[in-house]
């Protein structure tokens, strides 16, 4: 059990370390106590989860997956407890000039364009409000899932019905989405 | 507002085309498909599902990320 919690702990300084430009303004000693208050939720989860390890995997990689989700978590949630989630469907990217050419950049401006449109006539404001936190403003899922008091799954789940329907109504105007595999 | 690139943009509006895992079919997975990937180099192709997810979900491409970087450290040592 100690050696367990040692390995969760580890994990979860070795997420925090990788995310320390998150951390900038935590000190030393809080971001230890993410860590260790990461490790121990992550080894209470793993202690109801044992009966559904079933060895398709190593033990230790299957251990490490929790403490990791446990600080990724923390990191997203401390980097962005400052910071108002405004969900704001009108606020929209300005296009760089990174595109392979006239004709590609064309093409590309149209398309957002027509996605722009689209947004505002075929989503849900729900699904509205999602894909435009999660893939323009780049609202952290699980901060989103806080602030709106919803879950990861639920709100992927709004994000990939809003892709879908953007996807199918573009095919049907004649858009070659072939490209985006 | 600062100017980005479209591509990228586009990809994260319209995200991957093909069947996607959800993002808790993707934790409950992660750690086979990570060590299939260290361990027997054929991850995107055993769980295409869960590589598309991978692509259209920034949060869970995250910890993968991390995942497949301390798997990596731990070695290709199977067990």
């Amino acid at each position: 059990m100690r050696e367990l919690h040692a390995l969760l702990l580890r994990a979860a300084r070795f997420e925090l370390g990788r995310r320390a430009s998150a951390l900038a303004q935590v000190r030393g000693e809080d971001r230890e106590d993410l860590a260790l208050q990461a490790a121990d939720d992550a080894f209470v989860a793993i202690m109801g989860k044992l009966d559904g390890f079933r060895g398709e995997s190593r033990f230790s990689t299957w251990a490490y997956k929790f403490a990791l989700y446990e600080a990724a978590v923390r990191v997203r949630r401390r980097a962005w407890q400052h910071r108002e989630v405004v969900l704001d469907p009108a606020l929209w990217p300005a296009l760089g000039d990174h595109a392979d050419g006239p004709a590609a950049r064309h093409e590309r401006a149209e398309l957002l364009t027509a996605i722009r449109e689209l947004i505002g006539s075929a989503l849900t404001p729900h699904q509205r409000e999602v894909l435009v936190a999660l893939t323009i403003q780049d609202v952290p899922i699980d901060v989103l899932a806080e602030r709106l008091g919803s879950t990861r799954g639920a709100l992927y789940k709004a994000l990939h019905d809003a892709r879908r329907a953007l996807r199918s109504h573009l095919a049907a105007a004649g858009h070659d989405l072939a490209w985006i595999a | 507002m600062t100017h980005r690139d479209p591509e990228p943009i586009l990809r994260r509006l319209l995200g991957p085309a093909g069947p996607e895992t959800t993002c808790d079919a993707c934790f409950e997975q992660l750690d086979v498909y990570v060590d299939r990937e260290v361990l027997l180099g054929d991850a995107e192709q055993a769980m295409p599902a869960l590589a598309a997810h991978l692509r259209g979900c920034p949060a869970c491409a995250e910890d993968h990320a991390s995942l497949l970087a301390i798997a990596r450290e731990a070695g290709a040592t199977p067990g």
